[in-house]
């Protein structure tokens, strides 16, 4: 089945994660084929005749041929029979991503407008990231808590909309290292583009490290604290640190404390309230020379704590 | 009786503004249509092309995402229910079901009037929504985010619901004058297949549009009077949304592709000066996809979390529209099969359509496949697939019968070596566009996305250039419109040699199509 | 051409004859009753989906309806169809006054059918039974959290029916005004008769809407 392979390293679908993934791909790749040929005996046809009948004198004479029982039986039948085999071959796969596997490891996702919240059962809580470990099965029981989202992961090959007052489900089992892509499917409002999480697979040794470390979040002093949540929330994507840099926002290295002019001409001195505002509401005061709206407004996701934490870590930025 | 001038026309036979205004001619209803639509189009063409610039690039590049995701909802609105649902039925339809059939009019040309009237009050509504609070919640108004957004939603349905019932009205008006109305001799199987297509159509105009309206109207009382019928919050289920919308939603799609499919039947029997193959099953095909089309909506919602029972079936019965969409892909090409094909402008847009449609088809049977559209649900894959069968489809039908009914309607021709520019300018522009969507989709870039991972950026500039071939090539059709209505060369009664009803009347036809009731003996297609 | 004189009705220009158009406008009619008859059927199919939901909340919303109201106005609907076909009975036969007299007692039922509403809709409102957010569990006492959504059904599916009884009643005084006018004869009442089958839908609807809001529960 070289032709197979050949189709799949073309097929330009991302790397699979999965078993299912695999069975998807396997019958993606028939699909293609399938189609190439279809298209190929239909559109090679059409072009072959127009080509060998194109007009060739003004009065040229065409027989009368109003229709052929036998050939448009054929021509009914065979894709019937076709498209109810892919029918069945895609109805084999959909049951094996639907039906849940017992003793699954469970996570709750939340999701909510523009994140992806995690709850692992110990208590460990993440945002926008899932750690899970290799060749187990993962069972995520996700809701919503305002509009309707849907999960995605284009490796695996699963998707579910994640429903306000209801619960979804999608499991999956991991058979390759690495880390995932989660998208969101469903328009859920301005940031809906922005709302990606990353689905990490690690090894069961490091997956428990990964939790033990975490359960001990809430005894880090505050500035560690606001540390991990600046990695988390993925601050650093957009705002240095370590020195002056200057990228998509304003860098915070040594920021704490000094003046700055905003866009209005006004000038401001960075305390904590003015921190406080530019997390909860980023376009109220936004630093001369850089872009409004860029920023998301994390009103109503965080908690006074991981606030505070934050704002003793940028304090902290000298 | 009236006399017999052959010099007037439906054109210059009344003058001044009221006398189009207020007309109740079929044939200046649908030029009345045509101006409006092509209106609309620019609209929705405006949209996409600054959405098309939009993803140019990783990150804002010109505009803000609320601005974005306004701009995915007007063209999305704009483009189905102000183009391409009135699109081929209310332009070519109005003007070339009585034309066709051997009638005089339509069967109630008030009613004609009034829908043409009830876009109007609809697109203006929905228009007005750009000014008072824009809507971004993309086409398909899905609850509960319609519920929540500030955009106004409220006006933005109405205006759909009114447009809707246009819809409806149209529809009524050609089935009862397919019923009533065929001249003598003129039976059911002797009617041209772009009738049998406008009649399938109209039948799901009325049977489909009603539950549309009821949607809309309890989504807009939903944001009035807070009724929670679809809001979680108070009860309401927001997924039954879904099922009634698409319950509407989905035979809309065939709403779309029927009539195109009907127009191409016309041409590629004309082109080829043949007569179609297999009359019935192309006839038959189009009412099955119609009544199929009703029972297969829960293909939209494999993952919404319904039952796997019913994605099961819904997925069987979609796989069976597959069918009669073959038979005519089929058909079409076995009316090739020794023929005599000429490359007209308006040929070369049906072969395209069927180039097109055939990429849109087996793409649609890789979506109704369970597992296939778990993967492919929402990404870039369906808004490829749902172009290729539209705008692949649907408007090379379009543009095809335009410039193939533009010397009727007219009584002018066209410059056919730019018609046929603007053919090879929206061919490839369109697949330069559209194909490497696909190959987004399958690396699982989401629909309606204002930004995405930098992975996606150089197939998204491809899709983009080509966004500019299909604006530069609908231009330079607006241009070939124009310049025939201003220079074009007086057109004969029946430049192609078509064998329907409509090319046996002067060119443009008299206001009463017929100065002596027709009578038919034959098929519409006797090419001996 | 037909020979034109003043019992005779002009008929448009692209039919054969009068009855051409009489048959044609009456599949029109029954064309458009299909979309209202669809229209509603949504309607109904997410009330049976609600009702099976939450079976004890409908019941309890259905208690609060007050049902001899509800059945006296079905009473006058029934009442007032029988009078509209009867209208149309003496055009056919050729009798203004007896058809000018039913067409009236028509207009009249619905009016008291619009009249009954406006009372049971006000004391709703007085009770505070409003449509879903604006219900006030707390102050009118209710047991199920989401009284509200009965009270959307309620108020939406009798408030679109109200809205086709008032059309229809506009529809019947234009009729009305018409007949007086002489434009109807036994040869030419298409518009009577379309109008009559308006209000026969309208009707019906009602014979379904009666028993599930008020009875069922």
């Amino acid at each position: 089945m070289m032709w197979m392979n050949l189709a799949r390293a073309q097929s330009l679908m991302p790397a699979e994660g999965t078993q299912i993934a695999t069975q998807v791909n396997n019958l993606y790749v028939f699909l293609l084929v399938a189609s190439l040929i279809a298209s190929a005996i239909i559109i090679g046809g059409m072009i072959f005749f127009v080509w060998k009948y194109r007009r060739k004198t003004a009065n040229d004479k065409t027989p009368y041929m109003s229709h052929n029982t036998t050939l448009e039986f054929l021509w009914s039948f065979i894709p019937l029979v076709i498209f109810l085999g892919v029918f069945a071959w895609g109805w084999y796969i959909y049951h094996n991503m639907r039906a849940m596997p017992k003793d699954a490891l469970e996570i709750h996702i939340v999701g909510k407008q523009w994140a992806w919240e995690t709850q692992y059962k110990s208590g460990v809580k993440a945002s926008n990231l899932i750690v899970a470990p290799i060749n187990t099965d993962v069972k995520l029981i996700m809701t919503s808590t305002d509009v309707i989202h849907s999960f995605f992961v284009p490796s695996f090959r699963i998707k579910q909309d994640v429903v306000p007052g209801r619960y979804t489900a999608l499991w999956f089992r991991a058979n390759k290292l690495g880390e995932y892509h989660i998208f969101c499917t469903e328009f859920c409002g301005t940031q809906h583009s922005g709302m990606i999480g990353t689905l990490r697979v690690v090894s069961q040794q490091e997956y428990e490290a990964w939790l033990e470390e975490e359960s001990k979040v809430g005894l880090l002093p505050l500035a560690q604290r606001g540390e991990k949540i600046f990695q988390v929330k993925a601050c650093a994507s957009c705002h240095s640190t370590a020195d002056a840099a200057v990228k998509v926002g304003p860098p915070l290295f040594k920021a704490f404390g000094k003046t700055h002019e905003m866009a209005n001409g006004e000038k401001v001195a960075m305390d904590e309230n003015y921190i406080r505002e530019s997390i909860m509401s980023p376009n109220a005061k936004v630093v001369k020379g850089f872009p409004q709206n860029v920023m998301p407004a994390f009103q109503g996701q965080l908690s006074e704590t991981e606030l505070s934490a934050l704002v003793e870590y940028i304090k902290g930025l000298q | 009786m009236a006399n017999h001038d052959s010099n007037l026309n439906y054109i210059n036979e009344f003058k001044g503004i009221k006398s189009w205004l207020f007309s109740l001619d079929h044939k200046r209803i649908g030029i009345l249509y045509m101006i409006s639509v092509m209106f609309f189009f620019l609209l929705g063409g405006i949209a996409a092309l600054g959405i098309r610039l939009e993803l140019f690039s990783v990150g804002p590049t010109l505009m803000t995402a609320d601005t974005y995701n306004q701009f995915m909802t007007y063209h999305g609105a704009i483009m189905v229910f102000m183009v391409i649902v009135p699109g081929i039925p209310a332009i070519l339809g109005n003007f070339f079901l009585p034309l066709h059939i051997g009638a005089k009019d339509v069967a109630f040309p008030r009613l004609n009037l009034l829908s043409w009237y009830m876009l109007m009050l609809g697109a203006a509504m929905a228009i007005a929504t750009l000014f008072i609070h824009r809507l971004d919640t993309g086409w398909t108004f899905y609850t509960p985010y319609s519920i929540k957004t500030s955009g106004s939603t409220a006006l933005m349905v109405v205006a759909v619901f009114i447009m809707g019932m246009s819809s409806v009205l149209t529809g009524l008006n050609f089935i009862a004058t397919v019923h009533k109305l065929r001249c003598e001799g003129m039976t059911m199987y002797r009617i041209p297949l772009f009738v049998w297509a406008l009649y399938s159509t109209a039948i799901l105009q009325v049977l489909a549009t009603p539950v549309l309206a009821i949607t809309l109207l309890l989504l807009a009382m939903e944001r009035i009077l807070g009724v929670g019928i679809f809001d979680p919050a108070l009860g309401g289920d927001p997924v039954l949304f879904q099922h009634f919308f698409w319950f509407y939603s989905h035979p809309a799609v065939y709403i779309m592709i029927l009539p195109a499919m009907g127009v191409v039947s016309e041409l590629i029997t004309t082109f080829s000066r043949k007569t179609i193959f297999g009359y019935t099953a192309i006839a038959y095909s189009s009412l099955g996809i119609a009544a199929v089309s009703f029972f297969v909506w829960g293909h939209h919602m494999y993952v919404s979390g319904q039952s796997e029972t019913a994605g099961i079936v819904f997925s069987f019965l979609t796989m069976l529209v597959g069918v009669p969409t073959a038979i005519k892909m089929f058909n079409w090409v076995s009316t090739l099969y020794r023929g005599s094909i000429s490359f007209q402008s308006p040929m070369l847009f049906a072969l395209g359509f069927l180039f097109l449609f055939m990429i849109g088809g087996v793409t649609g049977i890789m979506l109704a496949t369970l597992a296939i559209d778990v993967h492919f649900h929402d990404t870039y894959f369906v808004v490829a697939h749902f172009h290729y069968v539209m705008v692949g489809g649907t408007l090379m039908a379009l543009m095809g019968g335009f410039y193939y009914w533009i010397p009727k309607m007219f009584g002018k021709m066209y410059n056919e070596g730019l018609a046929r520019l603007t053919f090879v300018l929206i061919f490839i522009g369109f697949n330069v566009t559209f194909f490497p969507q696909f190959i987004l989709g399958a690396m699982g870039m989401p629909r309606r996305y204002f930004d995405y991972i930098p992975a996606y950026e150089s197939l998204n500039r491809i899709s983009t250039v080509g966004s500019w071939l299909i604006g530069a090539g609908f231009l330079i059709s607006l241009y070939v419109i124009i310049d025939c209505l201003v220079r074009g060369k007086k057109a004969p009664e029946n430049p192609w040699g078509s064998k329907t009803l409509e090319w046996t009347v002067a060119s443009p036809p008299p206001h009463h199509n017929f100065h002596h009731d027709p009578v038919v003996s034959a098929g519409p297609y006797e090419y001996r | 051409m037909s020979t034109v004189n003043s019992h005779e009705h002009h008929y448009a220009h692209h039919f054969k004859n009068a009855d051409h158009e009489f048959v044609t406008s009456k599949q029109g009619i029954w064309l458009f009753m299909v979309t209202e008859i669809l229209m509603f059927g949504g309607l109904f199919v997410a009330f049976f989906i609600y009702h099976a939901m939450y079976p004890e909340m409908f019941a309890e919303g259905a208690k609060q309806l007050d049902w001899r109201m509800g059945f006296t106005n079905t009473l006058v609907l029934i009442f007032s169809s029988f009078t509209m076909a009867l209208g149309i009975h003496y055009i056919q036969k050729g009798d203004a006054r007896k058809a000018t007299w039913n067409l009236s007692a028509t207009i009249l039922c619905g009016a008291i059918f619009m009249v009954i509403k406006y009372f049971e809709y006000t004391h709703k409102f007085h009770l505070g039974f409003f449509p879903g957010k604006y219900l006030d569990v707390a102050r009118v006492g209710a047991e199920h959290a989401n009284l509200g959504l009965y009270f959307g059904f309620y108020y939406c599916m009798t408030g679109l029916h109200g809205i086709h009884v008032l059309t229809g009643m506009s529809l019947i005084v234009w009729v009305l005004f018409r007949h007086l006018r002489g434009d109807f004869n036994p040869h030419y009442y298409t518009p009577v008769e379309g109008v009559g089958i308006f209000w026969h839908i309208v009707d019906l609807v009602w014979i379904f809407l009666f028993p599930l809001l008020y009875l069922v529960g």
